[in-house]
Parts: C-alpha cells; structure tokens; sequence
C-alpha cells in the first residue's frame, strides 16, 4: 500500500536533550490516525518534523513518497490555535484565503475565485456567516474552525491537525469529527494530536503511541492496549478507556 | 500660512516630515503587529555609530553616505540581538537592551572623536542625536523620498506574503514560502524607515516615529490595509504639526515637538477610538449596567407575582423597595421598563407586568438556566 508518510530513525534534539529519539513510523493512505503521548512526547515536534519546520539531528521523512519541499501544496496544517495572536486586524475569510498563497504564488492576489474556493471551506465547517467577521470576535471553537477551513482550502492529499479539539465546543467537535470522516471517504490521510483517549478508538483508525521514543503504532484495536499505555505515559495513568 | 508657501526652507522641511511620517507608519504598522517595537528602537540607537564610521571614513555628511552607515549599523545590531538570543540563554529583550546601550555608547564615544579631531568639518553630526529639521536641504528629501519610496513599493508587492509572515510564520513555512528571507526583508525595509527619519527625529526618538502611528493606528480599524494607510496619515500629521509647531514658536526643536505630536494622537486614540477605545468602553459598560439592572427590577416583580394567582399581579413599589433601596433610581427604572410596555402602574399606584413583560421574563429565566 502507497504510503503518505514515511519516517526513518528520526530524532531531533534540543539543547541536547532528544525530543524525539530515534522514531520510525508508516502511514498508510487514506488512514485517520491519532497521535497520542502525554505532554513533552514530542507529538508537536513530529508534526513540525514531518513539515520540515523543525531540523531533525537524523533520520530521514518522506512524504507522499517524496521530500516535502516537493509536495508542499499537497499538504494541509493545522497549527494549534494559541501559536498566533487573534486580535491581528484582519477577516475570517481573509485567514482562509492564505491556505491559497502557496498556490497563487509570489504578487498575485487572490481574486474572485479564490473567494468561491475560501467560502465553500467555510461551508465545510460551517463558518459561512463568519466570513467578515473579524478574528478577535470568535470563540475558540470559532478560530479552530477557521483554521481547519485554511487547510481545507488547499486540498491537500494529507493533512496534519495539532490538537484540533483541544478546549473547543460540541459544535465544533462535531464538526470536526464530520470533516474528518469526509477527508477520509475520500482517501485523504489525516494525522491528529490528540489528547482525548476516551475517544481514540471512536474517532481514529489508527493511533501512534509516542513518548520520546515510539512505543507502538498501528490499527486503535490492535495497539490501543492498557499495557501499551501504562508504557507510554508511565505507571501513574489510571484510565478509564471508553469503549463507545 | 502665506509665510509657509514662501519659506523655501520650511517647504523643504515640511516635505521631508511628511514622507518621513508615511514611510515609518507604513512600515510601523509590521513592526508593531510583530512585537518588534523595541527593535526599532536598538536599530536607531545602533545607527549612531554607524554614522560616525561612514562620516570618519568618507568625510562627507551626504544624507545618502550616513544613511548607508546607518542602515549597516542598525542591521549589524539586529543580527547581533539575533545571534544573542538563538545561541545563549539571554532573552531577547535583555539582547536588545545590551545591544542598544552597547551601540548606542560606541557612538557617542565616535562622535566625541570627531568633534575633537581639529580638521574635520563636523559640525552638525550631533544633531542626529535629537534630530534637527531645519537641517533638511531638497537633496536630503530627495533621497527620504527614494528610499522610502522604494521601500513602500516593495512592501505593497510583497504584501500578502509579509501579512502571512507576521500572522503565522510557521504557517507560512509549511507553505514553503522562503520565511527567512522574507523576515530578512522585513526587517531591512524597517532598518530603512528607522534611518531616512534620523536626521530629522534623532537616533533617540525615531522609535517613537515607528511604534505611536500604529499604535494609534490600530485603534481605528480591523483591517490590515486600512490600518496601515491611517498609521501613514497619522505618521505624516504627526510630521507635518511638529513642524509647524516648532516653526511658529521659536527655538523648540523639532524632533521631541513631533513626537509630542504622535504620542498625542495615540493618547487621542486610546480613550476615543470607537469599539477600542477607552472611553467608548466605559460608555458601553454603562449601558450595559443599566439594562442589567432594569432587567432585575423586571425579574423581581415576576418573582413577586409567581406566588399570587396571575402573574399580572400587581405590588406596591414599597415592596420592590426592599430589595432596591435606591428610590430614584427604582422609579426610574420602572418608568422606563413602562416606556417599553413591560409594566404597568394601576390606578392606586401599584406595579404589574404586561404580558410583554412576562414573556421577557421567561425568555430571561430561560437564558439563565440552560
């Protein structure tokens, strides 16, 4: 099976200390997979790693079967929501339009049909009437929207959310969950940090169990297992697992 | 006003202000988005020593030669805050506070040199310290107009990119925008608004000149590109009364008078600016407040009613008055709940809600107990 994301023995250091050490991971296409550890794991910095937005000490990532300079358009991220300030002066439909730079290229802006394009996002996450609002009026649910809307623009054949449901509102959750189902149905891949393990196995097809190191991947039934997680965040996690 | 259309030199001057006061609220407006207020103020400071080396150097006090030094100075000592803070612990505000006193003090010391050395045809570099307006000949303005043209133009080609860059840099990077080098430009264009102001403002206050336009500017719109335009008109007020100012009142400087000018306009804009501003919000709260309370008078005559028969049951206002003991303010507040039509008085005096004013209640129980 074509694999969206390849990563080979990576590691990246800071100041020394490995945040990620020596992981190795295959996503299949079309897979909706969470990525689950607990804080400090190194989720974010794999997410960034894949993006080329952290420099690994080693090891080697491919995406969609290439480096992914190469296929930057066809990749979809979705910060998390508190890395940007949200009382910058400018419109919901504005943020969305920037999923489109890479494609419009160097001085040309977005035009009609870039519009269409950002609306139609907007649809998807049912943010039409926030089109002209502006960003520092809209509640957490709101601006995860609006980001999840910015990817959605692109198209992209995989995407990867940094904790996409972190604080948001049932609206939005559920939101969420719909646009990844639909990404899915149409064989796009999804990568989620997520922190919710109530609902790893309601949400996800597969789950990458990170701390430092990878402690497993692969389908939720087969890796999501009390012995795994006691590994991954260590003795002290009493848990509940849900089994909706 | 005919004076000034006469005055060669005042024209000259004026000019100058204005182009000054677009250029750095242009470019102000990115900085201040980006938190980087305090690196146009290291960059002015740092430009001084700069423009001692170009003038010991070359021996000439050509604006373009000691904007050039400037510019070198400033941009060596954003590097320099830059190699502080990814390579030692230092935070970066502590960075620019060293890099600037740093700079700021060989400059000094350079300019000292050069009013001591006997030969040289110095006078005049110390005003870069506050800034000397009545200094600007056509070709100083000339050369402002050039780069600062140019420095417009190339923010309005790069415009969208430079907006991504400042809202999301790493958005931006995952785009695979060249982030690094739209940052290094950025920043160069700031270095060249900070320095085509200098001569004019001085190395001390230029800052001022970058951050209070924006700063004001930012009160009055939530957009980008409106902002940016307000902070350039503000820029060029601020420029333009300094100078008239100063002109018509002898003997105060230039400089510190426009950037009284600017710090008034942002004073202006944070207490009177719609939406954002001080006052507006304080007028808001109040209406607020009234409703608020208004809207428990309504509550408690629906309480009081709920334990009678109809809900239209009608009390004296002395039993409202024990829980609003404030009398003037009750009654007005059920005048103007009777204004509404949610209350009405009957004929011996007594209080009772219409049956607009019981569905305004329950809508209100409903809102408060999801």
């Amino acid at each position: 099976m074509e694999k969206a994301v390849e990563v080979r023995d990576l590691t990246v250091a800071y100041r020394d200390n490995p945040v990620l050490w020596d992981v190795d991971l295959d996503v299949s296409s079309g897979t909706l997979m969470a990525i689950v550890g607990p804080n400090g794991a190194g989720k974010t910095t794999l997410i960034k790693a894949i993006l080329g937005l952290v420099k690994p000490a080693a090891g080697q990532i491919r995406v969609l079967g290439k480096p992914y300079q190469e296929v930057a358009s066809s990749v979809g991220y979705v910060p998390q929501r508190g890395s940007v300030d949200w009382d910058f002066p400018t419109s919901v439909i504005d943020i969305v339009l920037m999923g489109l730079y890479g494609r419009l290229g160097w001085i040309r802006r977005p035009r009609r049909k870039e519009h269409e394009e950002a609306m139609i996002a907007l649809e998807k996450v049912g943010m039409v009437d926030f089109a002209h609002r502006q960003i520092s009026q809209l509640s957490g649910g709101q601006q995860q929207r609006v980001f999840l809307a910015r990817a959605l623009v692109q198209n992209a054949h995989l995407y990867l959310m940094d904790e996409p449901f972190q604080g948001v509102d049932a609206t939005t959750e559920h939101a969420i969950i719909e646009i990844l189902r639909t990404l899915r149905s149409s064989g796009t891949t999804v990568l989620v940090v997520h922190h919710d393990l109530q609902t790893v196995s309601s949400y996800f097809d597969e789950v990458l169990l990170l701390n430092v190191r990878k402690i497993a991947s692969g389908p939720v039934s087969d890796v999501f297992t009390d012995t795994n997680l006691r590994l991954t965040y260590g003795g002290r996690i009493a848990i509940i697992r849900g089994t909706m | 006003m005919e004076q000034f259309f006469d005055d060669y030199t005042l024209r000259t001057v004026t000019l100058g202000v204005a182009i000054l006061g677009v250029v750095s609220g242009g470019l102000g407006v990115f900085a201040v988005l980006r938190r980087q207020s305090l690196l146009g103020d290291a960059v002015s400071h740092a430009a001084l020593p700069g423009i001692g080396l170009a003038f010991i150097l070359t021996g000439s006090k050509a604006a373009l030669v000691l904007m050039v030094g400037a510019g070198l100075a400033g941009w060596l000592a954003t590097s320099v805050v830059l190699l502080v803070t990814v390579n030692t612990r230092v935070k970066y505000d502590s960075a620019l506070g060293l890099v600037l006193s740093v700079f700021f003090g060989a400059g000094l010391v350079l300019l000292t040199f050069i009013q001591r050395s006997p030969d040289a045809d110095q006078a005049g570099l110390d005003s870069f310290l506050f800034g000397q307006a009545a200094s600007l000949v056509l070709e100083d303005v000339m050369t402002m107009t050039i780069l600062g043209g140019l420095s417009l133009v190339i923010l309005i080609v790069f415009w969208k990119e430079f907006k991504l860059l400042i809202f999301d840099p790493e958005y931006a990077h995952s785009l695979v925008l060249p982030v690094r080098r739209l940052d290094f430009g950025l920043t160069t264009l700031l270095v060249i608004a900070i320095v085509i102001g200098l001569q004019t403002v001085g190395v001390v206050l230029m800052s001022a000149m970058i951050i209070a336009p924006a700063a004001a500017a930012r009160q009055w719109t939530d957009n980008l590109g409106t902002m940016t335009v307000v902070s350039m008109i503000m820029g060029a007020l601020s420029g333009v009364g300094g100078v008239f100012l100063s002109a018509s009142t002898s003997d105060l400087p230039t400089g510190p008078i426009i950037v009284i000018f600017a710090s008034g306009i942002v004073f202006i804009s944070i207490f009177f600016a719609p939406h954002r501003g001080i006052a507006w919000e304080q007028v808001r709260r109040r209406i607020q407040n009234r409703r608020l309370k208004s809207e428990a008078v309504l509550l408690d005559l629906f309480r009081l009613a709920k334990t009678h028969e109809t809900l239209e049951y009608p009390h004296m206002e002395a039993a409202l008055r024990v829980i609003h003991p404030r009398t003037g303010t009750l009654r007005r507040q059920l005048r103007g709940l009777e204004e509404k039509g949610l209350v009405k008085m009957s004929d011996n005096g007594a209080w009772a809600l219409s049956q607009s004013g019981i569905k305004v209640c329950q809508e209100l129980m409903n809102q408060h107990t999801p």
